[in-house]
């Protein structure tokens, strides 16, 4: 067995991104993603990555460059953070829509105003829709496997499409955990050299993000929504080798102690594991409850999110930012679409927690649990939801 | 994307929505969005090519003899070769843009 390095999250993502060996980065520094970039440009400076470091003026242009170098064919990293995802979005949606496989690590982190550089959810859901596959990592080990399985992904001749690694800002991203690296050759079998389809080439010229007219443009969306679902087969075929290859399994939805569970609760990212220590001491008490952590956001994993809820009664969706006025936050608004038709269904409540930093404790998750253990007591309605810990 | 002849569904469209053919916007005849058309009179014409270096559309093309000519397909009627005529600064263009009703 591989030998297990302490190391920060973000120097291991970094590491990935040279095992990788990528062409071509182009980033701006914004925390907490700056340690990613910061040591890949002393990967790069230092002769140990060959790639090209693309020092730009904003995470507008970063974006911008990382379509040009992956239209040539350049295996592509970039990596950024609340604001500028932010400044990033509008091309977001040309990365997709021209199906640029570049992979990028957001340490996910909450928006202005007021300043806020730690963490949640609300830089990437305001970009849901942005087209790209999205991953949320749960721990260090998480967040550098997934940079390999992204470029495995994103650069398939069945996929073409731009993947996220959300990896939360500070919990994740800032701390020292152990992680088993890969060997540059098993790298090299697992994650073999691009071969685009389409790439700029002045012997063989081709015109990327053109024009259409609205007797076309509907067509063009219906194909990039065809091919963003149909990714889910090789997001999974890339997960069975990535597992044949390291022994570690990963899936769009995992589950934790939900056999027989009553209530359950649903997390992204890195709180699932503050939320399964909180399943396991109620799990101690005689408590039916198991807890599902989602890691694969687009493609939504429809069918994947209903076998692992099974027959709970309670479902406790955990969302990480706010969508101000709408009917129910992010997660929670889809996870609630999935089971609308259903025969048997939990009921669901929504909560919002752990917004811009605020720390979340095992003891928290206990408590509304407890709630819900206790019929539903207290509980926001359907439509409604109770934003954790917040004070009068 | 090319102009086809038939309407294209979405599974024939490359990935990316690509075009795989060079130079096929001349497929588009753009020149239908016209609302007034250049009308050219050869005798004010100088052959000073001011016209077809102008046109923001490539639809002037210099022909065998010197003169420019128009390609209606493409001409968007803005206008720019009548303004920049070299014989504008003595009133008297060699292009008129008359409104396109008048040819209907």
């Amino acid at each position: 067995m591989a030998k297990r390095v302490g190391m920060e999250v973000s120097i291991a993502v970094a590491e990935a991104v040279r095992l990788a060996d990528a062409d071509v980065i182009a980033a701006y520094p914004i925390t907490p993603q700056t340690h990613i970039v910061e040591h890949l440009s002393e990967l790069v400076a230092d002769g140990e990555l060959d790639a090209e470091y693309i020092c730009v003026e904003s995470e507008h242009s970063a974006m911008s460059a990382c379509v040009g170098s992956a239209a040539v064919g350049a295996r592509t990293f970039t990596a950024t953070a609340s604001q500028g995802l932010a400044l990033m979005h509008e091309v977001l949606f040309i990365a997709s829509a021209m199906r640029m496989p570049i992979v990028m690590a957001v340490a996910n982190r909450a928006l202005s105003s007021p300043l806020s550089i730690w963490n949640d959810h609300s830089d990437v859901m305001a970009s849901r829709d942005c087209g790209w596959i999205q991953y949320f990592v749960e721990n260090g080990q998480d967040a550098f496997d997934h940079i390999l399985i992204a470029f495995r992904v994103a650069e398939d001749r069945d996929v073409l499409l731009p993947v996220i690694v959300n990896l939360d800002g500070f919990i994740l991203s800032h701390v020292i955990e152990p992680h088993i690296f890969l060997e540059p050759e098993e790298v090299a079998r697992f994650l073999p050299r691009l071969k685009p389809k389409y790439r700029l080439d002045p012997n063989h010229p081709v015109t990327m993000g053109d024009f259409a007219m609205p007797d076309l443009y509907t067509e063009t969306k219906k194909a990039q929504e065809e091919a963003l679902r149909n990714s889910m087969t090789v997001i999974k075929k890339a997960w069975k080798e990535f597992g044949d290859l390291t022994g570690r399994q990963y899936s769009a939805v995992e589950t934790y102690r939900t056999e027989d569970a009553e209530v359950v609760l649903l997390t992204m990212g890195a709180l699932g594991e503050t939320a399964s220590v909180a399943v396991d001491r109620m799990r101690e008490a005689g408590n039916p409850v198991g807890l599902v952590k989602l890691r694969l956001w687009r493609p939504f994993p429809s069918e994947d999110i209903i076998n692992a809820v099974g027959s709970a009664k309670t479902l406790l969706i955990m969302d990480r930012a706010i969508s101000f006025g709408a009917g129910a936050n992010p997660v929670a608004a889809e996870i609630a679409t999935l089971f609308y038709d259903r025969q048997t269904r939990p009921k669901i409540h929504n909560m919002v927690f752990g917004l811009g930093g605020r720390d979340v404790r095992d003891s928290e998750f206990q408590e509304v649990i407890k709630r819900a253990l206790d019929g539903d007591s207290g509980l926001p309605p359907q439509g409604k939801f109770e934003l954790i810990g917040v004070r009068e | 994307m090319t102009k086809p002849s038939k309407p294209l569904g979405w599974k024939d469209i490359p990935a990316g929505a690509v075009a795989l053919e060079p130079g096929n916007a001349a497929q588009y005849h753009t020149g239908d969005w016209r609302s007034q058309r250049p009308v050219f009179t050869e005798a004010r014409c100088i052959k000073c090519g001011l016209c077809y270096i102008f046109c923001p559309d490539a639809a002037i093309v210099m022909g065998p003899d010197g003169y420019p000519e128009l390609l209606l397909d493409y001409c968007k009627g803005c206008g720019i070769c009548a303004r920049e005529c070299y014989m504008s600064v003595f009133g008297i263009s060699c292009f008129e843009m008359v409104d396109e009703e008048e040819f209907h």
